[in-house]
Order: C-alpha cells, then structure tokens, then sequence
C-alpha cells in the first residue's frame, strides 16, 4: 500500500497552507488544556442527547460517536473544484434515475448492462414511467469522498437513499465554535449554519402541483429506536416541520394525511427517513409496521412528493458505482470531475479472476452492503478470512465488486498519546431542488481512530471532525 | 399538532409528576416511622404507602412484608412496577425522545440529566438512609426543574396546555389518593378524639403534598383534620388542592378550545368537576360521606383522562 497523503504536512518538514494556522494554534496551546476541551466536548455532546444506537449491541444502546476536535481544513480553491464535481455527479445521478424509469436510453446505448438493472432488487418496477416533480429523484445526496494525493478527489460511494450525518456536521460545528472561539477568530471558515433553510427550501420547491401554496412537509422517521433517530428530530426541529411516523399518517383519496390534536391535515411533501421497503406495506414488504397503507397509490396519484423518490438505490448500487464515469460522460458530454475507485466486477469472469488471485491486496465489498459490514480489507485480514471470503465470492460473484485498498489521507487527530496521524473520508449533502443544486462548505468528515485502521463508519469504531472550509 | 405528540407531552408530564409523588410519600413515610410506636400506633404505614402509590396488589406478587426495604425497593426502583421512580423517570425520556421537538432544550436538558444520573449513581438503587434522602431530593429536584423549565421557556401554545393537563390530572389524582387512604384519620370534629397519634398522621398526609408550612400560613391553626381536608380538597390556593388542580385544567382545556375554535366533552366534562368542587362545602362533603366523595372524584378524574384521550390525542 502507497504512503498515505497526509493532509497538513508536506514530506519534508513543511506545512500545507491551509494548516499553517492550526499549527501554531496547537504549538501554543498546552494538551491538557486540549485534554479538558475533548473532555468538556464529550460532556455537551451527551448532554444534547447525540447518540446513534448500535444495531446488535446490548451493552449500550444508545452511544456517543466520538468527536474528535482537531478540525480537518481544506482551502476555498480545493472546494470549489470538489464543489463543481458534486453538482456534476449528482445532476448525472439524477439523468440517470430519470431515464432508467422511464426511456432508459443509456440501456439501449449499451453503457450500462441491462441485467444490472432489471436483476437488481433495489430497481423498482412501481416507479416505471412515473412522473416525480421536476424530475427530482436525489433531493438528498450524501457523497463519499476520499484524498490520495493533492490533486483528485475520489468518490468511494454515493449515497442516493436516505444518506444520515447532517446533524453531525451541524452540531460538531456548534461544538466548536462553543469551545474554541479563539482558533476561529485566527481562521475565516465558510459558515454551515444555513443547511436547514437550504433544506427545507429544496423540499417545499418539489411539492406536488396539487399542493396548497403554503405546502406542508413532513419528515417520516421509523421511530426513536432507529440507530438515527436523533438526527431526525434534530432536523425536524431545525426545519419547523412535524416528526411523524407512520402511524401519525393516514391516506384518504390518494391523499397523505397526518392525524393532528385539531383533525387531520394534509401533507404534500415527505422528507423520509424510512427505506423504500417499509414505506406502504400495501406495495413493498407486508409486514412493515413503519410505513404508511397507500402512500404509494399517492404517490401514483401525484398528490404527495416523497424525498429522496422510491427507486433510487438503483443509482447508489455498488455494481452501477464501477460505470458511473461513463454514466457522467453519456448524460451531460462532459469529463467527470470527480474520479472512481478503480473497480473490478466480479460478474465478469476476467475481472473475477483477478480478485481471486489478488485477495491478499483488495478490498471486497457486498454490492448490496452498507456501513462498512460484509466486506474484506485483504491487508488487514488473516488467512482463514481471506479463503472464508474466497468461497463465498465463488458460490455468488455477482454479488460482489473488489477495489485496491486506498490509502486515505491522514489528518493530525487527538490520541492516548498525542497528536497523530489518522485516516479520514469526507461526506458533503448535497441538496437538489426545483431551479437549483446546492451544498453547504464542508461536509462530515469521518476517522478511523484507531491507528492504521480505514474503516471510518461510526458502527465501528470511527470518529467524526469539524471540516472547515477557508473563505479566501 | 400530531396527537401522538400531544399525547407524548401529556404523559411525560404525568410521568414527571408521579415521580415526584412518589418520593415525597416515601419521605413523608419515614418521617412517621422514624417516631417512637407510641406516636403512631399499630399502622403499617408502609402498607399505607402502597395503598396511596396504587400498587399494593402487585407489591404483594412480589413480596411477604411491606417494611421500608420492600417498600422503598418496590417504589424506588424495581423494573417490576410499572409505576417504580425509576421506571417513570425512564417513561419520561423515552416520551422526550419522542416528542424532541415539541420540548425546549431546558426540558430535555432536565429530563436527559436525570436519566443519566438515575443510570450511573443510581442504578444499584440505595443501602443507607442518607443515600436514600439525596435519591428522594434528586427526584424532587428533577420534577421541580422540569416544571420550572416547562414554566420558563414553553411557548404558550397547545404543546403548553397538553403538557400543564398531564401535571394538573396526575396530581389530583394523586391528592385524592392520599386522601382515599387516609380519610379515617380525618374525621369531623364532633366525632374525632384527637391525641399525639392523629398529630403525626396529619402532618404526614401533609407533607406528602408539600402543605405543611401553607397549612399554618392558609389557617393561623393547630392542625385540624377537617381543615385538612378542607385545604386539601376545596382550597384553591393551594397547588395540589383538587379544587386547584380542576380550577389549571378548566383553563388549560378552554385555551385550547379556544385556540382550536371549538369545544367538547372534555370541556363539559372538567367544568362538571369543577363546578361540584366550587359548590361543596366540608359540611356536605362530610355528610355525603368524605370517602365516597373521594372515591367519585377518582372515578370523574380518570374518565376526564379516557375523554381527553378520545378528544385529542389519538
């Protein structure tokens, strides 16, 4: 594995600019007063109540994500190229979306193969030829993206679901800003503050034509033993719109309606929380308790607008993340700014043969999996593991795809024993509305705490940081 | 807004509110056992303590003796009694999860503290007498915060009054239970010999309300049983009277009708209560019979639950 980029040194001695700042900030500032402020940060993060629950952990069911306060700094120049190639990627994202539902003219031009889409169980045959307002799929898009080196930005996934860890960004942001005024005072870091307001104005520009002109929405969470149920009310807050759940929900007339102290009320656009598969035990999974009988036919009926529309994790695939470069170029002519992990396909036999010879070096993810569970880091596996997953990618190749292991990039964050070098990913939220794409500067970043560790997801054991973008 | 948070905001402030009970029946409790026999005679008040919290029934599922260990464990902290302090207090942050929205972040700050706190100081309940008065403080202190906090920074609005009805029906509840148990002791005077004993009894039952020093400042008086009952059931002035309690959810209910432009059975229903409460007197109520009156009041008071349940909040 290649020498991780590191963020703020430059091999050498010398410090990338955007940190010279910080530097000198953390040469004068004694570590147990850095100490005291991790401690007093923890404090305020419990007392605010940010937990996530861990899936399958009895210990504790609600947790702190760690947060580490080094922030993680990127320069205005960097962002504004990261920025361009958001938009882009999303803008192609949602093309995408839009003809697979409904001319799939890329099908036809033979980019994207056509098992890929009609094999896949998240493509949803409901939403065929189904007219979505504005021809808005991804309102909400969370973008992963990875540094190897100074140049590029990498995408490692895209998330066109129900992506989570806005608040995140929002409350580490307030955590910061709450403990060291000072290091702001020396830095001009583009606010984030406005994301709600952006949020809120994206959702109410998609409400359905046969909304009132005050449309009401509505943001529909499983409940509060979801793993990110914090966020949801944290949003819901922010925004000013009702937390419901499905049983507050009740559809009338191919209308969505929310049971309230006066009456029912209508709503007209959903921001919700809940997968596609929950979402109407009418159409998708009987046994859900979490959804709403008859959303669906509302939604047919265009008289709701669901945010992110149902069907779209046929855009955020790990099998459709390996043609996305060609999805950019098919879609919108143009070069894609932002670049893929290289990627091979265990579908194809060539490709399949390579991983199987190359296990000790990749990293092998379950097309279908999320959150960092199911998937191989050859490097850091034993031997055992690496033949166990060599059997399991026989018995169903296509369910897999391999990458090399990358080298994120490293940024200064607070250990056992000082200051040291951890690797880290960025997630940016990416809005989509009626007119415009918008993102606010700055995104989640997430580490890996533990030394040597690339596995960021906070189910195990990552970390978040401030991402600061400098205003130049 | 939605009924289920309305509902969550009633029943959060109803959990709030029995804790607080709890604790101050278990102090009150002590007090009384703490005295030689002499003073209080051959009641088990702990049995008393039971009666006045509900759940003497389960209690007896569960154990051979109501003594201050069984009693306390049972009301304090056992998983097994719905209504335990521990269980309303994990009630209550489970609702604030629920209905973050609808609560300020001095409510939540409130709440969450206190579920922290039950979890990492308390959650092996107390072994010494001085444990157990900081636990029985904590939880006093909680629900005075929650009030204050409710009654500081909530805006006046729906979420407001749903909240002020879950205080206002729990406590009544609450007062007339304590009453429901202890109407023996407060006799007509006529018919009442009075003697150290009953002393004790009466300022116990006062206590357990936090009525003690209004008693004095409300009468200029020794303690009097029919007086006490007089300040308990029909003096508006003081906060966990029933005349008082019914006096904050005429209003409450009123603003909201108001507020929503129209009324219904739980506003006849309250005004009913209410109105009985304006025109009794003691004399009445003693010839009607205090106990019956009590146990009516019960009965009236959870149907005004079940109305404003049906009315608003599912």
């Amino acid at each position: 594995m290649a020498v991780a980029f590191d963020e703020m040194n430059i091999p050498g001695g010398d410090l990338r600019p955007a940190y010279q700042e910080l530097a000198r900030w953390l040469k004068e500032t004694p570590p147990e007063a850095l100490e005291y402020r991790r401690q007093e940060a923890e404090l305020l993060f419990r007392r605010i109540g940010i937990t996530f629950a861990v899936y399958g952990d009895s210990e504790s069911t609600e947790r702190l994500i760690p947060f580490d306060v080094i922030p993680r700094i990127m320069s205005g120049k960097e962002w504004a190229l990261l920025e361009k190639g958001l938009k882009q990627r999303v803008r192609a994202l949602n093309m995408f979306l839009r003809d697979i539902y409904h001319g799939r003219d890329i099908l036809r031009a033979e980019v994207v193969p056509d098992d890929l889409i009609f094999q896949n169980p998240v493509f949803r045959p409901e939403m065929n030829g189904q007219q979505v307002p504005h021809d808005v799929y991804v309102h909400i898009a969370g973008i992963d993206i990875v540094r190897v080196d100074a140049e590029d930005f990498i995408v490692l996934e895209d998330n066109a679901r129900t992506p989570s860890g806005v608040s995140y960004m929002l409350e580490n942001r307030e955590i910061m800003m709450r403990l060291f005024p000072d290091l702001f005072a020396r830095h001009r870091v583009a606010p984030v503050e406005r994301y709600p307001d952006e949020l809120l104005a994206a959702l109410r520009s998609v409400a359905p034509q046969s909304a009132s002109g005050e449309p009401t929405v509505a943001l529909l969470t499983p409940g509060v033993y979801n793993s990110a149920y914090y966020e949801h009310s944290f949003l819901a807050d922010k925004l000013g719109i009702e937390l419901v759940e499905g049983r507050d929900l009740i559809v009338k007339n191919n209308e969505v309606f929310m049971r309230t102290t006066e009456g029912v009320k209508r709503v007209d656009v959903i921001y919700r929380r809940v997968d596609d598969d929950f979402l109407d035990p009418l159409t998708f999974r009987p046994d859900s308790v979490l959804g709403v009988p008859g959303l669906m036919s509302a939604y047919a009926a265009g008289n709701i607008t669901l945010a992110n529309a149902v069907g779209t994790g046929i855009a955020d695939d790990k099998a459709i993340y390996s043609y996305m470069p060609d999805i950019v170029k098919f879609y919108l002519g143009e070069e894609p700014i932002l670049k893929n992990v290289p990627t091979w396909r265990c579908r194809e036999p060539k490709d399949l043969a390579y991983v199987l010879d190359n296990l000790g070096e990749l990293v092998v993810k379950e097309v279908h999996g999320s959150g960092g569970y199911g998937m191989l880091i050859g490097p850091a596996a034993t031997k055992a593991t690496i033949e166990a997953f060599r059997e399991k990618l026989k018995r169903e190749p296509e369910g897999f795809i391999a990458q090399p292991t990358l080298a994120l990039s490293t940024c200064p964050t607070c250990t056992a024993s000082g200051l040291a070098p951890r690797h880290v990913d960025l997630r940016p939220f990416v809005l989509t509305g009626s007119k415009s794409t918008t993102i606010v500067p700055g995104g989640l970043t997430r580490v890996a705490l533990k030394e040597g560790s690339l596995v960021v997801n906070s189910s195990q054991g990552g970390g978040t940081k401030d991402t600061w973008i400098l205003d130049e | 807004m939605l009924s289920r948070t309305a509902e969550n905001l009633y029943w959060l402030a109803r959990y709030v509110e029995r804790a607080e009970y709890l604790a101050r029946t278990i102090d009150a409790t002590l007090r009384v056992t703490a005295l030689p026999a002499a003073y209080i005679g051959k009641t088990n008040e702990w049995d008393s303590a039971l009666l006045t919290a509900g759940v003497a029934a389960s209690f007896y599922q569960a154990y051979e003796e109501a003594n201050e260990h069984n009693v306390v464990e049972y009301l304090s902290f056992s998983a097994n009694n719905p209504s335990s302090i521990r269980n309303c207090i994990e009630a209550a942050r489970l609702n604030s999860r629920s209905v973050r929205t609808a609560l300020t972040s001095e409510m939540w700050d409130t709440i969450n503290s206190a579920w922290i706190e039950l979890q990492a100081v308390w959650s092996k309940g107390t072994s010494t007498r001085e444990d157990l008065a900081k636990f029985l403080r904590f939880v006093q202190e909680t629900s005075l915060r929650f009030d204050g906090s409710a009654y500081r920074t909530m805006l006046r609005n729906d979420a407001y009054w749903f909240s002020r009805m879950g205080v206002h029906l729990e406590r009544a509840d609450n007062t007339a239970r304590i009453l429901d148990v202890k109407y023996h002791v407060l006799l007509p005077e006529e018919e009442h010999v009075g003697g150290p004993l009953d002393f004790y009894q009466w300022s116990s039952i006062l206590r357990s309300v936090s009525a003690l020093t209004a008693y004095h400042w409300v009468y200029r008086e020794t303690l009097k049983p029919w007086l006490i009952a007089d300040l308990l059931i029909l003096n508006d002035t003081l906060p966990r009277s029933l005349a008082s309690c019914y006096g904050n959810l005429v209003r409450n209910l009123d603003q909201i009708g108001v507020a929503y432009g129209r009324q219904g059975p739980a506003q006849r229903h309250a005004r009913g209560i209410r109105n009985r409460l304006e025109h009794s007197n003691m004399n009445d109520i003693f010839q009607h019979g205090v106990h019956e009156f009590i146990q009516e009041f019960i009965a009236d008071n959870s149907r005004l639950g079940e109305i404003i349940t049906k009315q608003y909040l599912i």
